[in-house]
């Protein structure tokens, strides 16, 4: 019981790392990029080579995974995302979507369509006993990695000055720009820094989650859940968000896995039609 | 005196809006020529018969997507949900109960109606991306459901043992696809008409209007949401029949039937046609579908990185640029042709 509370508290903090760049930069810019999972594929796929075939330690390969994932997603956003911000919702889904079809294809003719396996150094496998319960090494570690994360975001946000641009640019674009904040420069390193969050998120997940080429329309439905059930209005929200859907996608399976996936979508469908801003969005 | 010029002003008015409605939806005469062209090919392209058969089973779904997008400008990722629904009733239908076509249609476009009828409450709210995630929802839901529910429906075994009777006891679905080309066409045909008939009502015109405008649409007394509802629940219909022959001319049902990628294909493809004039899912099943035939010999598994680059390519260069392009240049055609005005390329906005 208790252990899967666990592995959901662990499976949900990944999902906030995943999906937390997708919320900011849908909330700042409206922009429904449904390719936010082929950074953290990227991410994903950077450490699996980068690990079986160089033999990079796991944990240099994290930051690695962070800012190829940025980088790519920073190449992205100038050469090509900001150009559709004006235009309408139906532009943004056959944009993204036509992304995540060439990413899912690239990868699939460049690393092969199997499932990738992930090795973990031996201090992060296994399990060990704390009061009984059985704990996963590695999904201690997720918890601290994330939870410092998380930590570190919200006081960026909360504290910074870079923070404060970018909450007025998300509350309001259009007075922002106006006062003089450079909105564009402010989208451009958010966008980057969420892209490389996701890229870390699918480097830490290569293992929990599984990744192969279909990685990002696999998750592509997970990552909206946390967006549109947390809103878009700041970072409590998605990260609770991402909790409850960790915890309830873990305990759904293991207490009734031929239900699947079902649950999960169910309660997003029911949460969407009760409060379409999002649970903890305050309705505009 | 006041009553009698009332009366004769808003009775010429009700004359004008009356005529403009009628001449909007006369039959023009590149769309007669288009439907001879579409009967010939069945005669002139025998050996391609399979081929035009799910070109036909594409552009009735594409037509379906197109009455909620372009007239009614719900974006959807999940209209797969009601071609799914179709094909496994009308799999189920002919396995269980009767293999005649033609009840199996009417039982899964009845199906798929059912469906699009209750879920269609799901769309009037929230915006944009809660519509996506609904739509993209449902679809899942029902792909899930299928997969788990192996017993029923074969799970990703894919729905076997499907036999369907010869058509009205004469024509046999057999392995060159005749009958089942015919079939689809006659039925895409009938339910264009259909289509054609409601999207020129003054109808299809208020479904215009919230498009471009709910609130200003509310405004001016249109009941939005039973609308709305009402076309879901039409294009559901549409979808739903459109999966129903799939089923019948290929008498298999797959999961495939649910996915995502044929949610996102005929989206591309309606995008590629063009929205809202009925004709461009016909333009974008066939460009789609040969260009799938010409690049599956190269490439089968990689299709769908073609699919992407024409997506992102499209958006890039921006749909109502391209759309307008193509206007102009048919407009420019049908006036060295024919020296009467533009025909086709008049519709196509």
């Amino acid at each position: 019981m208790l252990t899967i509370l666990f592995d959901g508290v662990a499976y949900g903090m990944l999902m906030f790392v995943l999906a937390v760049g997708l919320s900011v930069t849908l909330g700042l810019m409206n922009f429904v990029n449904l390719a936010h999972g082929a950074f953290a594929m990227a991410g994903g796929y950077v450490t699996v080579v980068l690990m079986n075939r160089y033999g990079v330690p796991f944990l240099a390969c994290l930051p690695l995974a962070f800012i190829a994932a940025a980088l790519l997603g920073l190449v992205l956003e100038r050469t090509l995302y900001r150009r559709l911000y004006e235009r309408p919702h139906l532009d943004h889904v056959l944009f993204s979507i036509g992304i995540v079809f060439m990413a899912v294809a690239a990868v699939d003719w460049v690393m092969g369509s199997s499932q990738q396996n992930l090795r973990l150094p031996p201090w992060l496998s296994g399990r060990f006993d704390v009061f009984g319960v059985g704990v996963g090494r590695y999904r201690a570690f997720l918890i601290a990695v994330c939870g410092l994360l998380v930590i570190t975001l919200e006081l960026a946000v909360a504290r910074t000055r870079f923070g404060s641009r970018l909450r007025a640019a998300v509350d309001d674009r259009r007075v922002a720009r106006g006062l003089g904040i450079p909105v564009d420069t402010i989208f451009a390193a958010t966008f980057a820094v969420g892209s490389g969050l996701a890229g870390l998120g699918g480097a830490m997940g290569a293992e929990l989650l599984g990744l192969d080429p279909t990685f990002p329309l696999k998750f592509m439905i997970y990552f909206l859940i946390v967006v549109a059930v947390g809103g878009t209005s700041g970072l409590v929200g998605p990260f609770v968000a991402a909790l409850l859907l960790g915890v309830a996608d873990v305990a759904g399976k293991y207490y009734a896995p031929a239900f699947g996936a079902f649950a999960i979508y169910t309660v997003m469908i029911a949460i969407l039609l009760l409060r379409p801003q999002g649970l903890f969005a305050r309705p505009r | 005196m006041a009553d009698a010029v009332d009366a004769a002003t808003t009775g010429s008015a009700a004359a004008r809006v009356g005529a403009t409605l009628a001449a909007a939806h006369r039959p023009r005469r590149a769309e007669i020529v288009f439907w001879l062209l579409v009967f010939v090919a069945p005669l002139a392209l025998p050996r391609h018969a399979l081929l035009g058969n799910e070109i036909a089973i594409l552009a009735l779904f594409a037509l379906s997507l197109d009455l909620i997008l372009g007239y009614a400008g719900i974006v959807s990722l999940g209209h797969a949900a009601f071609f799914g629904v179709g094909a496994y009733t009308a799999g189920l239908f002919a396995k269980h109960v009767t293999g005649d076509p033609l009840a199996g249609l009417a039982v899964a476009a009845g199906a798929a109606t059912l469906v699009g009828f209750a879920t269609s409450f799901l769309v009037l709210r929230g915006t944009d991306l809660t519509r996506l995630m609904v739509t993209l929802g449902v679809a899942l839901m029902l792909g899930e459901i299928a997969n788990r529910a192996a017993g029923i429906t074969g799970g990703a075994d894919g729905l076997q043992g499907v036999a369907i009777a010869p058509l009205f006891g004469r024509f046999a679905f057999d392995l060159t696809g005749h009958t089942a080309f015919a079939y689809s066409l006659s039925v895409l045909f009938v339910l264009f008409l259909a289509a054609r008939r409601l999207v020129h009502s003054p109808f299809g015109i208020s479904l215009r209007a919230i498009r471009d405008n709910p609130l200003r649409a509310a405004a001016i007394g249109i009941p939005v949401n039973r609308r709305l509802v009402a076309v879901y629940t039409i294009a559901a219909t549409y979808a739903g029949a459109a999966g129903a022959l799939l089923a019948q001319t290929t008498q298999f049902v797959s999961l495939d039937a649910l996915a995502f990628e044929r949610s996102a294909d005929v989206l591309l493809l309606v995008v590629i046609g063009g929205t809202g004039y009925l004709y461009g899912g016909f333009i974008g099943a066939l460009v789609f579908k040969l260009a799938q035939e010409g690049f599956a010999g190269l490439t089968p598994q990689y299709w769908h990185f073609w699919v992407g680059l024409v997506l992102v390519v499209l958006v890039l260069i921006g749909r109502d640029r391209l759309h307008g392009a193509a206007a102009r240049l048919l407009a420019r055609a049908a006036r060295a042709t024919t020296r009467s005005p533009a025909t086709g390329g008049a519709e196509t906005r």
